[in-house]
């Protein structure tokens, strides 16, 4: 195995279901950072036999939201002086803003330019949305 | 409160809310006339994107009556909108000359679209097939005129229950009240969706195919257009109409004092015969649609 080193100070997100590594980088803007970066794949997994692994050295915060929303089983690990600080499970955004879009095609959003449209949470299971102008379920 | 709150949607306001509305829907049935002034020097603007004279005259008899005014388009093409000005903007300008909006328009969501950058109240007259909240005043008030009360009642309702927005209102705003069954007369293709049941106890209701089973048991029998076109064939149509046309034979069996509503227009699932019929109040139920548009207007402005 390739052996990456132990970050001193940033993220980790672990846990990602294998394939879905590359999607949660281009989703968080991750090729934006100037700061070091590490997207690994198919990662050998006790847990989930392969799992992919992103590593961030950083000090700014990163807003996660949408992970829940893509990959609600990953693990964020917050490292400080090369030791693990937190441990945050991630669980499904009880609303989200300007990420989904409403599928129903008479919906008023379709057809005017509303800017930060609000989804709500209705079935955690199925990860279904309700938008906040026409109540139509919608999900990723 | 209700002093420059909006109605977007039937569960907009809480049961007692609503009873406070009605209280006020009954004293101005008794007593019009001391109503008459209080809307003077105010203003509504009536905003229909699409052709409803119903719904349009319904709102504006109640403004008027109130001694307000009125002012407004009922044709988009004759709007701001035909000039590819934003509702946004149409509406933050509007607010500005109004003390009172009533939005009409084929598109879901436009009302709370509106809402959101008025400054004065909205009242969402129709917003596509998604809501249209004063239609469920309208039944609700008429129901309580009738019966006294909204709880303990076996509403029959029959028809488009697939389709009929005007239903699914109806039946989760009476599922607030104790007490409520619901008996859903319908073909099977045209049946009430799982996703209304859900807000339902299965105790609650039960479902057929046949409106003679159901009129028996009935307090109250909502009745509903069914569209020739929802039907795959002519044949389909014609095999099916006579299950959920509420005929003179039909009524024999249904309770001295229940009553027939009905959202209108009609098509013909009412027979004429009928309308003489005392139980009959689709007719009046219209005229409780001013009052209550009446209360509303007066709450939203805060002036009673
Ligand atoms: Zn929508």
């Amino acid at each position: 195995m390739i052996n990456v080193s132990k970050i001193k100070k940033g993220i980790v997100i672990d846990h990602i279901e294998a394939n879905c590594g590359y999607k949660i980088f281009s989703q968080l803007g991750l090729d934006k950072l100037d700061d070091v970066v590490v997207l690994m794949r198919n990662v050998p997994s006790r847990k989930m036999g392969i799992k992919d692994l992103i590593k961030i050295e950083t000090d700014i915060e990163l807003d996660f939201t949408i992970l829940g929303l893509i990959d609600p089983n990953v693990t964020i690990n917050y490292v400080e002086d090369g030791i693990l600080k937190k441990k945050e499970q991630l669980t499904l955004p009880k609303m989200i803003e300007g990420i989904l879009e409403c599928k129903n095609p008479v919906c008023i959003t379709k057809h005017q330019k509303i800017d930060d449209i609000k989804f709500y949470l209705v079935n955690e299971k199925t990860k279904e949305y309700r938008c906040e102008y026409c109540d139509t379920k919608t999900s990723l | 409160m209700f002093k420059g709150r909006h109605l977007i949607e039937p569960d907009g306001f809480t049961v007692a809310e609503l009873e406070e509305i009605f209280r006020l829907a009954d004293s101005i049935i008794d007593t019009p006339d001391t109503y008459s002034e209080k809307c003077k020097n105010k203003l509504l603007a009536s905003l229909f994107y699409e052709p409803s004279t119903r719904t349009k005259f319904s709102f504006d008899a109640a403004m008027l009556r109130l001694g307000g005014q009125v002012i407004g388009f009922s044709d988009p093409n004759t709007s701001s909108a035909a000039k590819g000005e934003t509702l946004k903007d149409t509406i933050i300008t509007i607010s500005n000359y109004v003390d009172i909006a009533v939005v009409r328009h084929p598109l879901e969501g436009t009302a709370k679209l509106m809402a959101k950058h008025s400054l004065v109240p909205i009242i969402n007259a129709g917003d596509g097939g998604h809501q249209h909240p004063t239609q469920t005043l309208t039944d609700l008030l008429t129901i309580r005129y009738y019966k006294k009360t909204l709880n303990n009642h076996c509403i029959a309702v029959c028809g488009d229950l697939k389709f009929g927005r005007t239903i699914h209102s109806l039946v989760k705003a009476m599922s607030r009240y104790e007490g409520t069954k619901f008996i859903f007369v319908s073909p099977e293709e045209l049946q009430i969706p799982s996703y209304i049941k859900e807000y339902l106890d299965p105790s609650c209701y039960e479902e057929t195919n046949s409106l003679d089973d159901a009129i028996e048991k009935a307090d109250v029998l909502y009745m509903s257009r069914v569209q020739r076109e929802r039907f795959v064939s002519e044949y389909e149509y014609q095999r099916l109409k006579d299950y959920f046309i509420l005929t003179h034979e039909k009524m024999k069996k249904a309770k001295d004092d229940m009553i027939v509503m009905h959202p209108l227009p009609r098509i013909n699932e009412i027979s004429d015969e009928i309308d003489t019929d005392k139980r009959a109040v689709y007719f009046q139920q219209a005229k409780f649609g001013m009052y209550v548009r009446m209360a509303l207007i007066l709450k939203l402005l805060g002036l009673e």
